[in-house]
């Protein structure tokens, strides 16, 4: 198959897979809903640059916490800088942190799941007693241990973050190869004399695949709660970026004046970006779960 | 199996996890990148000074030393009855015993997390069943959003927010602190102040560490309520689609009783369970919660210590947590098998 036959067939299913989400009650709308909410705030932070009214991080000594106004819709901060401006650049390295761990998850949690459960035996208790004493512990200590130690910057957060979550993706993988791989086709597959790796990706791998989408979702809408709350003890990367956790930390220093401003609008965005990963989460698992099905 | 052969294995097992997890936080601590006395001191001693601070923490003995050290400082005994506290190193800021001061930290950590499960449990248990009840009613919907939300808002800014309305425009609670700073703590005996206060039958104490306890542990509970109501709902609702449940109805029992003693009961298990692992997550939601409101609890210590960059305070109260979690979830499985006797076969 060329490569524009593998694009073409992947769109192909995309887009009926989508409009007929809307016709799978109210699990399909809170999907929609999700991703509409997640693909606006991306796009919102890529062409941030050329659609904030203010420069984000220009101090202005004469507007210091503004309540809101035509000329700053969203107030400013102790700095005098424009909360809008701030709002709408904000989301760029809480996106970038929680991608790369979603992706460093995917990459590390998934071949160890496959390959555990399908070998068995003592590597794979050997592992799952590792992981499930990772999966135990207070995530938020682990990350926070793990960014003590590197120190700031997007990669290291992003780590931390991720050795959290591996667990998850290991876990739904595990238990869904054990019992995929005592399926009949998978028999035949073997009886055919398909090499062990051939099941594992060709018949094994693509019927883990809806899970593995369900984790990863809910883990971007974690990774997004988590870097905010390692900036909130911080732990964060930089002032100089403006970053939502941060103006949320930074306004929570100045509450007694009651600039609510400072605060609840980084706040909402938080919100909202992990809202619309959860939606898309919540919405998948109960869409999967052949228990709930009439 | 029986009820004490099970407890007994159960118990056997977490020896190999907790030995792990000792062995997971060392690795971390002291095997990534990254020299404790560095950053403590972030480029700011001669060499001299990060030698001789190396030497009285034991941080220039091989490894593998520092590694037994550890460990044993856990297990010995003798130190543990003579404080009253494991051995888990000094300070690198104070000098002070790291078990000393984690150990004065913990009952206000053990006290918000209490009362935040409780709220989190009757918040969850009552909405998932109410919401599973009413399956894709318009009060189903809006249970599940109170829940889908509740599981994106960030703990602190939920915490903010009540400082922000209760605290600082209604002045109707405090905003900080276990017990307002004019009234003398009451005598410790188990730590936690709304019990003591009651012990030493103070009431006005009671009403004013409860005030204090009010807005850190609706904050916590409200989030974590998120999950109850979800795992209460999907196991509801997979329980009432049951032959029994048709049949209990067949018989005229009352929707009531057919839901709350019959379907409840038994979906209650799997709650039970999550809210073993549930724990973990307040831990970590009790970390920037304490933070939020001042409280003096294992959390807020952690937080200070990494600001001091006091590595090994902080290695001390990371270890303290894994214990209290794998105790937690030790309690947890127990129970389980004595509510449900199909898991000791």
């Amino acid at each position: 198959m060329t490569k524009e036959k593998i694009k073409r067939s992947i769109l192909a299913r995309l887009i009926p897979g989508l409009t007929s989400l809307t016709k799978r009650g109210p699990s399909g709308w809170m999907v929609i809903l999700g991703i509409i909410i997640v693909s606006v705030l991306v796009i919102m932070t890529v062409i941030s640059p050329w659609i904030t009214p203010h420069d984000p991080t220009k101090i202005r000594v004469g507007d210091i916490r503004e309540p809101l106004s035509l000329q700053f819709p969203m107030g400013t901060n102790h700095l005098g800088q424009d909360m809008l401006s701030r709002i709408i650049c904000g989301g760029s390295i809480m996106l970038q942190v929680s991608a790369l761990s979603v992706l460093v998850c995917f990459a590390i949690g998934v071949p160890i799941g496959l390959f555990s459960s399908y070998v068995g035996g003592f590597f794979d208790r050997a592992c799952s007693l590792v992981i499930d004493a990772i999966y135990a512990f207070p995530g938020l200590v682990i990350a926070i241990a793990i960014s003590a130690m590197l120190g700031p910057g997007v990669v290291n957060m992003a780590l931390s973050i991720a050795v959290v979550y591996v667990p998850s993706y290991f876990r739904i993988v595990r238990s869904q190869v054990l019992s995929i791989k005592e399926l009949t086709y998978v028999e035949a597959a073997r009886a055919t004399g398909a090499k062990w790796h051939t099941i594992l990706l060709r018949y094994v791998f693509p019927n883990v695949i809806p899970s593995i989408v369900i984790v990863a979702t809910i883990n971007f809408a974690d990774a997004v709660l988590t870097a905010a709350g390692l900036t909130f003890i911080g732990l964060g990367i930089t002032k100089d970026i403006p970053d939502w956790g941060w103006d949320l930390t930074d306004g929570w220093n100045y509450l007694s004046s009651g600039a609510w401003w400072i605060i609840t609008f980084p706040g909402l965005m938080i919100i909202l970006l992990a809202l619309g990963f959860t939606l898309i989460g919540e919405g998948l698992s109960e869409l999967l779960n052949p228990k709930l099905q009439r | 199996m029986g009820l004490r052969s099970y407890v007994i294995t159960r118990i056997l097992l977490t020896i190999p996890t907790l030995l792990l997890l000792l062995s997971m936080v060392f690795l971390v601590m002291r095997v990534l990148p990254g020299d404790p006395v560095e950053l403590h001191f972030e480029k700011k001693a001669t060499p001299e000074q990060m030698e001789r601070m190396r030497h009285l923490l034991g941080l220039d003995k091989p490894l593998w030393i520092q590694y037994i050290d550890y460990l044993g400082g856990l297990v010995d005994i003798r130190y543990l009855l003579e404080h009253g506290y494991p051995n888990l190193g000094k300070s690198m800021q104070t000098f002070e015993e790291v078990g000393g001061q984690i150990f004065s930290a913990f009952p206000a950590t053990l006290e918000l997390a209490t009362y935040s499960m409780i709220i989190a449990s009757i918040i969850g248990i009552l909405l998932g069943v109410v919401s599973s009840e009413s399956y894709n009613s318009v009060l189903d919907h809006v249970i599940r959003g109170f829940g889908t939300v509740t599981y994106a808002i960030p703990v602190f800014f939920l915490g903010i927010i009540f400082q922000l309305v209760f605290g600082v425009y209604l002045h109707w609670l405090p905003t900080g602190l276990r017990l307002n700073p004019v009234i003398e703590p009451p005598a410790s005996i188990t730590g936690l102040y709304t019990i003591d206060s009651l012990l030493e039958g103070n009431i006005i104490k009671f009403f004013e560490s409860s005030k204090a306890l009010l807005l850190p542990c609706l904050t916590l509970g409200i989030i974590l309520s998120g999950m109850f109501i979800r795992m209460t709902r999907t196991n509801m609702l997979e329980t009432l689609r049951l032959d029994f449940i048709a049949a209990a109805r067949a018989r005229g029992l009352k929707e009531t009783t057919v839901t709350y003693s019959y379907a409840l009961r038994n979906a209650f298990l799997p709650v039970l369970t999550m809210m073993g692992l549930q724990f973990a997550i307040l831990l970590g939601g009790a970390i920037l919660t304490e933070t939020t409101f001042s409280w003096p609890g294992l959390g807020r210590y952690i937080v200070q210590r990494i600001n001091f960059r006091d590595y090994t305070a902080i290695q001390g109260a990371v270890v303290v947590f894994g214990l209290f979690v794998t105790l937690v979830s030790l309690v947890v499985d127990i129970l389980y098998a004595y509510f449900d006797p199909r898991i000791r076969l």
